[in-house]
């Protein structure tokens, strides 16, 4: 039924074509030329203004986050323990029976309720910055799975510093995105939020209540 | 005219609280636009840009279309067709069947409100839960969408709160405290967390679907449509077959011409680009993603040359959110899925001029929406022309769906008699000359017209008369 379907729809658009088929349009990429410094600063800029939290940190970027999380109460932190990180983040983390440190390990089938209901942050990389809007920008991977970003209340993205280019469109453009693309792509820009309610905005709503990035610097976070 | 949308502005013109509830708002989203596009030398050129890539893609339908599917089939995502709502229901039905669902959870999809998704799965036993918070109020509320874009945005936080209390007593704080919108908004967060980890199957609508890379992106703030698409083992993503485009870098400036267009924002929090199910080692994602091309009247409007225009929008809102009609009425005035300008003009279209054409005329022409639009579709001049396809006596060549069917033996002849006139200057002027002679028969009371206003009176002289007693040649 639904082959005939595709073959009638498309028919019907043939037939009815108007005139012969419109070259593809092109439009040049939009960027800027941002020094680094600039970048940054448009970058946090843009974050901060729709609730989101950048840091500059440094090498000590495990004490700043174990202090950024216990000030929040929070008790365990999803990480991807074979990820960029590797297990970094538990080498001198200060204190694991106050912040503990969970792997994400397992299929999500195998622990879903648990997810949702026990785990109150997760840490994840990031493939770059959008200095422009203040997005992060995520493909997640085996090692950092889609979830890790979304259920927790809070997320913490580090960023390297170099990694933050002028638009979107830069990035998609330098990167060759076209090529070929990830199971998911994400623009992350702020907390999850919601203007439903008397075009007042909440935040919070369903994905993570607080966006923490800590900027790091190049080559902070180690290659797989 | 019928007089169903008479009944239904009547009614919405008597809701205060309603209307200005919308016109709060609707001001509010205006002026958060004109601070988004504060250089109009840069929304003038990324219009020009928004304007070209969606009209070649409406040009090239067909061919991306096909290159969508086979992107996406490589992709490993499951390609569905459908004519028309009934079909496009029965292949979310016949997955929810084969997982053996009885729970949906959905982000926000006008294309599904457009199918009457809804009640037809629930019809079936299956529970709908809408996640998006707009849509989850009006869910409960048991009322359609007012706004594309802010589908609860009829109501304020004492009626919402009303709500929340009479359906979810136990999920909101005592007191005022449960009246504020961190407590609603929180309520509904809990609510729905328990169904995001339960559910098996999400259902969500697309904003653009990239032919060259199988790519579906989706725009949000809020999360649910992550949720929705990520968390549950099956996505089922409904798409009109308009939504497509040709390449992915394309995509930035449809984006960012769509979140300023509709809420004034730089980007939303969630820009997410689904490429495919799960792949091998991957922990979590779906394992089936089925995209679903729905057609429903959409392929008849691309077959006409001008209202093909149409088929561009992106779904902003944008020409409803400065309509004189729709922000002084609200969306449920219309009894449409999509209401305001786009509505005026897409579902006369997909409904039939007979059914919807009556919308065309709730319409002021004054050239705002065409003002704001991000893709620059003329809709007055479209509003106009279904105005046209309405009462057209030669209705061959037009493949517009109950064409003519408006059309009133007294209203052409009047319009007749009037064209004879104004083309014979002797006849015009003994009929004019009539008029005055006859202008104590004039009726005082003009239907409606006159209810709050004083009927207009013919003047015992004519201008060409007047005019030419002063001195001044009017040849």
């Amino acid at each position: 039924m639904s082959n005939s379907a595709r073959s009638r729809i498309l028919a019907r658009l043939r037939s009815a074509q108007p005139d012969a088929p419109r070259p593809d349009v092109v439009v040049p990429a939009r960027r800027f030329d941002w020094t680094p410094a600039e970048r940054l600063t448009r970058f946090r800029e843009c974050l901060e203004a729709v609730h989101g939290e950048v840091h500059l940190v440094g090498g000590d970027w495990r004490q700043h986050l174990f202090g950024l999380l216990s000030q929040r109460g929070v008790r365990s932190l999803l990480y991807g323990d074979a990820g960029p990180l590797g297990a970094s983040p538990a080498i001198g983390w200060p204190d694991p029976d106050a912040v503990r440190l969970i792997p994400y390990l397992k299929p999500v089938e195998t622990w879903r309720e648990s997810l949702f209901a026990d785990i109150d942050a997760g840490l994840t990389t990031c493939r770059a910055g959008i200095a422009e809007t203040g997005s992060l920008v995520l493909w997640p991977t085996p090692q950092e799975p889609r979830l890790m970003s979304l259920v927790p209340p809070i997320h913490v993205c580090l960023l390297e510093a170099d990694l933050i280019y002028s638009t979107f469109a830069e990035l998609m453009a330098v990167q060759g995105w076209a090529r070929g693309m990830p199971t998911n792509a994400l623009a992350i820009t702020g907390p999850s939020k919601s203007a439903d309610i008397e075009q007042t905005l909440t935040y919070g709503v369903h994905g993570p209540k607080e966006l923490i990035v800590l900027v790091v610097a190049p080559g902070t976070v180690a290659g797989p | 005219m019928t007089s169903d949308l008479r009944g239904r502005i009547g009614t919405a013109l008597g809701q205060d609280r309603v209307r200005a509830n919308i016109r709060r708002a609707m001001d509010g989203l205006v002026v958060k636009r004109r601070n988004a596009f504060a250089d109009a030398g840069e929304l003038g050129q990324l219009r020009d840009h928004g304007a070209a890539i969606r009209s070649a893609a409406v040009a090239n339908m067909a061919d991306l279309l096909e290159e969508l599917e086979q992107n996406c089939t490589a992709n490993g995502i499951q390609v569905h067709w459908a004519e028309d709502a009934a079909q496009g229901n029965r292949i979310v039905a016949e997955i929810l069947d084969r997982q053996g669902a009885d729970l949906l959870i959905k982000g926000k999809s006008m294309v599904s409100e457009e199918m009457g998704l809804n009640a037809y799965l629930e019809a079936r036993g299956v529970e709908v839960v809408e996640t998006d918070l707009g849509e989850f109020i009006i869910q409960h509320a048991g009322e359609p969408p007012s706004h594309i874009v802010a589908p609860a945005v009829h109501k304020d936080r004492q009626e919402i709160a009303a709500l929340f209390r009479s359906k979810f007593p136990n999920d909101l704080p005592a007191g005022p405290e449960g009246e504020g919108i961190e407590a609603l908004t929180n309520a509904a967060r809990g609510l729905l967390r328990a169904k995001f980890a339960e559910a098996r199957v999400g259902l969500s609508g697309v904003n653009f679907a990239v032919a060259e890379t199988g790519t579906l992106c989706l725009v949000e703030n809020e999360g649910n449509g992550r949720m929705s698409t990520t968390a549950p083992e099956v996505h089922i993503a409904v798409m009109g077959i308009e939504k497509v485009v040709a390449r992915l870098e394309q995509v930035p400036p449809l984006l960012t011409l769509l979140t300023r267009s509709a809420t004034g924002q730089p980007i939303t929090t969630y820009f997410n680009m689904i490429s495919s199910p799960r792949r091998l080692g991957e922990k979590d994602g779906p394992e089936a993603v089925h995209l679903i091309l729905l057609d429903n009247g959409r392929t008849r409007m691309r077959a006409d040359a001008e209202l093909q225009d149409s088929l561009r929008c992106i779904r902003c809102g944008a020409c409803m959110n400065h309509c004189p009609v729709y922000t002084r009425l609200g969306g449920h005035a219309y009894g449409t899925v999509y209401p305001g300008p786009i509505g005026a003009v897409i579902e006369p279209q997909l409904q039939g001029v007979a059914v919807q054409g009556e919308l065309a005329w709730a319409c002021t022409l004054c050239g705002a929406c065409a003002e704001v639009c991000p893709v620059r579709i003329p809709l007055p001049k479209l509003i106009n022309r279904v105005r046209h396809e309405g009462v057209r006596s030669d209705v061959s060549g037009s493949g517009v769906l109950g064409t003519g069917a408006r059309r009133k033996s007294l209203e052409a002849l009047v319009w007749r008699l009037w064209a004879l006139l104004h083309a014979h200057p002797s006849l015009y002027r003994a009929a004019m000359g009539l008029a005055a002679r006859l202008r104590w028969m004039q009726p005082r009371r003009l239907g409606p017209w006159t209810r709050t206003r004083s009927a207009p009176r013919l003047a015992p002289e004519g201008l060409h008369r007047l005019v030419r007693e002063e001195g001044i040649d009017v040849e």
